[in-house]
């Protein structure tokens, strides 16, 4: 008993510093990745190449003066980033990094990994309530509206993985997709579980919530030193949880030949990361309207779409990440979403916008019906 | 019966929760110093107060105390992304006033410049426009052109912004040896950028969805308003002034002015980037037959125009910039009015923005591009 307790009190403690380093990793690679994009080095200055930098910023944020606005409610503004961060290192706890490398292996693991970081959004709502500004308070109801909707896809997506598995352990999982990935069986599910991951992590381009240009940072808008970088923490610490677990669920955990099986997750893993900061390097942000629109009226049609072919494959063909009749149905689920979701987006194609031009005094184009001159609700 | 004085609440009235944002002058997003109190429902904006004046400067007094010549560097820090397009109209005036004439070599120098300085600007907004709709990558992409235009800028005049350049009958120094195959190079990789920032950003869906049906303005609305420039064409109205009242030469070239359709944010945005082509297509032109020969014409060593006044309008990459000049005979002007067209254009914001979300208020006035040390002068 005292034996279990010092070696999950080890594990976590273990855990949770590595993924705190690997923050600290994950920051600096968003900014040498964004600046090769952008055709610039990134941070240069700090060690060779610029290494050290993120190192030099948790320091000085560290250093800084931990304020707390005169109008906040201060019990509630200083808790709120505990209620933020502690939720997104929870699931780490049950994170299978390779086979036996996990504190603790739960039957129930994916229930309780897509379960746990929701409480998160009550902090992040409580910073923006207790900083007693309006764009923290937008902020907070930003991330309420988009973390209800996409939580919604996020755990059907989940679903399709366990109907396919019969199992909620991610170690049970990972090990029956040695010879196929869930990927090809799954492919809606992986979709819409890295799109709503990256929505409720806040990621551009659905970072709508901290939208930098219109509402400046959202609920963290009042933080600084200390309590801001933890809120900075739990991003990338969500980012990371949320690329390890779709290389889990989808991507076949550890599986892979001649490497070693923490080689294979964490370049598996690595390699979603790269996926969405890419995303962010490429895309602007959604209006909110337009996100919910893609959450309830694009996504969870999708996801049940998904639900039911899924279901009805297993029925008949068999579980298993290798049914043939499994993959058929989630190719064919894919093609007909990609299809509806590209017909809806239709009129909005680059082809259907055309430019004149006027090239000969007198040439006016005054005469053309006028256009709505007040913005119409889409 | 309703008693009078008694205010009825309906259930609609009583679900709405009217708050005030303010926005600016520190906000990353407004373009400077400009600064609105948005009035939302929810996200949706149901009322706009701006307000403008935090760079005052003074710039039209000023000119009442300065000598002619020294006016010049004031005109740069009016629109202080496109420097030479200012000094222009101030300098065409001060010649109309004066009854100059500029030599052929002087006057393709200005064009070469202004349009030049039309594309930094332009790919400037579309930089800024990015970051308004969330992007980060078009900032860095339309700076990288940017720079290199600014580079020939400053081996032209010396300075990379503030470049007190133009002289009334001419140019303050002669283009360096360089210039013509400066430009010439440059102009491919212009090209070549425009063609980058269209693959980034034009045809995006998200892009799309957020700048398409937004910040609609009629082509009347648009006149009513007395907007100019690509605020104007935008909605389908094709007034230029480098081809309506050409100046400067400017009807020896051939170009064509984009018009929009819908006068939406989009077309707004494609106007700005069909410009560039236009305008690069003008310097080639410029560059073709660039002129030997004085870079300064006979110019008395003291100006002192003639008592009179005249209107000089230019076309700014922002719209129409118009000087009405007034002279008493004096070493200084007696009254200089600027009509800035960043100024005009932003004055149509409160029909712009209300009904819009709130995120959609950033993007509009993004796409309007103003520059507030015009706004304020």
């Amino acid at each position: 008993m005292i034996e279990e307790a010092i070696r999950a009190a080890v594990g976590v403690f273990v855990v949770f510093n590595v993924v705190a380093l690997s923050v600290l990793v994950l920051v600096l690679l968003e900014r040498k990745f964004l600046g090769r994009l952008q055709q610039r080095f990134g941070p240069m200055r700090v060690g060779p190449h610029g290494i050290l930098q993120t190192v030099a910023d948790a320091l000085k944020l560290l250093l800084k003066e931990d304020f707390t606005p005169a109008t906040a409610d201060r019990r509630l503004f200083q808790l709120a980033p505990f209620l933020v961060i502690v939720p997104i290192f929870l699931p780490f706890v049950t994170i299978p990094f390779a086979p036996g490398l996990v504190v603790r292996s739960l039957e129930l693991g994916l229930l309780y990994i897509v379960a746990v970081p929701v409480v998160s959004a009550l902090g992040f709502f409580l910073a923006g309530w207790a900083s007693d500004n309006k764009y923290a308070l937008l902020g907070a109801v930003r991330y309420a509206a988009v973390l209800v909707s996409y939580e919604l896809p996020l755990l059907m997506g989940a679903i399709g993985v366990v109907m396919v598995t019969g199992t909620l352990d991610l170690v049970a999982i990972v090990e029956q997709q040695a010879a196929w990935p869930l990927l090809f069986a799954q492919l809606p599910a992986f979709l819409l579980f890295l799109v709503s991951g990256m929505a409720e992590g806040n990621r551009t381009p659905f970072d709508i919530a901290i939208a930098e240009s219109e509402i400046v940072g959202g609920p963290f808008v009042e933080y600084s030193g200390m309590r801001w970088s933890l809120f900075f923490l739990a991003e990338y610490a969500g980012v990371f949880a949320t690329a390890a677990l779709t290389a889990l669920l989808f991507l076949g955990g550890w599986n892979g030949p001649l490497l070693p099986p923490l080689v294979w997750f964490l370049v598996k893993t690595y390699a979603v990361i790269i996926v969405i900061f890419w995303l962010r390097g490429t895309m602007p942000r959604l209006r909110i309207d337009q996100l919910m629109n893609l959450a309830w009226k694009g996504f969870i049609p999708i996801a049940f779409l998904n639900l039911v072919v899924t279901g009805a494959a297993v029925l008949i063909g068999g579980p298993g990440p290798g049914s043939p009749l499994v993959i058929l149905g989630g190719l064919a689920t894919t093609a007909v979403s990609l299809a509806a979701l590209s017909l809806a987006l239709r009129p909005r194609r680059r082809s259907d916008v055309r430019i004149g031009f006027a090239t000969r005094p007198g040439d006016d184009v005054a005469d053309r019906p006028p256009a709505a001159s007040h913005y119409s609700i889409p | 019966m309703i008693e009078p004085g008694l205010q009825i609440v309906t259930a609609d009235a009583a679900d709405r929760v009217d708050i005030t944002v303010n926005m600016g002058p520190q906000h990353p997003s407004t373009h400077g110093v400009f600064r609105m109190l948005l009035h939302v429902d929810g996200e949706r904006i149901t009322a706009v107060e701006p307000f403008i004046g935090y760079l005052h400067r003074g710039s039209e007094k000023l000119c009442e105390v300065e000598t002619y010549r020294q006016i010049i560097p004031l005109f740069d820090r009016l629109d202080y992304l496109s420097a030479f397009n200012n000094e222009l109209c101030f300098v065409l005036a001060v010649e109309k006033l004066l009854g100059l004439r500029v030599p052929e070599r002087a006057a393709y120098t200005r064009i070469i410049l202004c349009e030049l300085n039309r594309i930094a600007s332009h790919f400037m907004f579309f930089g800024a426009f990015g970051i308004d709709a969330g992007a980060m990558t078009p900032f860095m992409f339309g700076f990288r052109e940017r720079e290199r235009i600014q580079q020939v800028f400053e081996s032209v005049s010396g300075a990379r912004m503030m470049h007190n350049y133009f002289r009334p009958g001419g140019l303050n120094l002669d283009v360096p040896d360089d210039f013509v195959d400066n430009v010439r190079s440059l102009l491919p990789v212009l090209k070549r950028g425009l063609e980058d920032a269209h693959n980034l950003l034009t045809g995006n869906e998200i892009f799309l969805a957020r700048t398409k049906g937004i910040g609609v303005i009629s082509a009347q609305d648009a006149i009513d308003w007395s907007l100019s420039g690509p605020m104007l064409r935008a909605s389908g109205v094709a007034l230029d002034v480098r081809r309506d009242e050409p100046y400067s030469l400017y009807e020896r070239f051939d170009f064509s002015i984009p018009v929009g359709d819908e006068g939406d944010c989009y077309d707004r945005y494609l106007v700005r980037m069909a410009e560039i082509e236009q305008s690069i297509r003008i310097v080639e032109q410029a560059i073709a037959d660039f002129p030997g020969g004085p870079f300064l014409g006979a110019v008395p060593k003291l100006i002192r125009p003639p008592a009179g006044e005249c209107y000089v309008r230019t076309e700014n990459p922002r719209g129409e910039l118009g000087v009405y000049l007034v002279s008493t005979g004096e070493r200084r002007p007696y009254r200089v009015k600027v009509r800035g067209p960043s100024f005009v254009n932003l004055s149509a914001i409160q029909q712009l923005l209300v009904g819009s979300y709130l995120a959609d208020a950033v993007l509009i006035l993004g796409s309007i591009d103003i520059v507030l040390g015009e706004v304020d002068r």
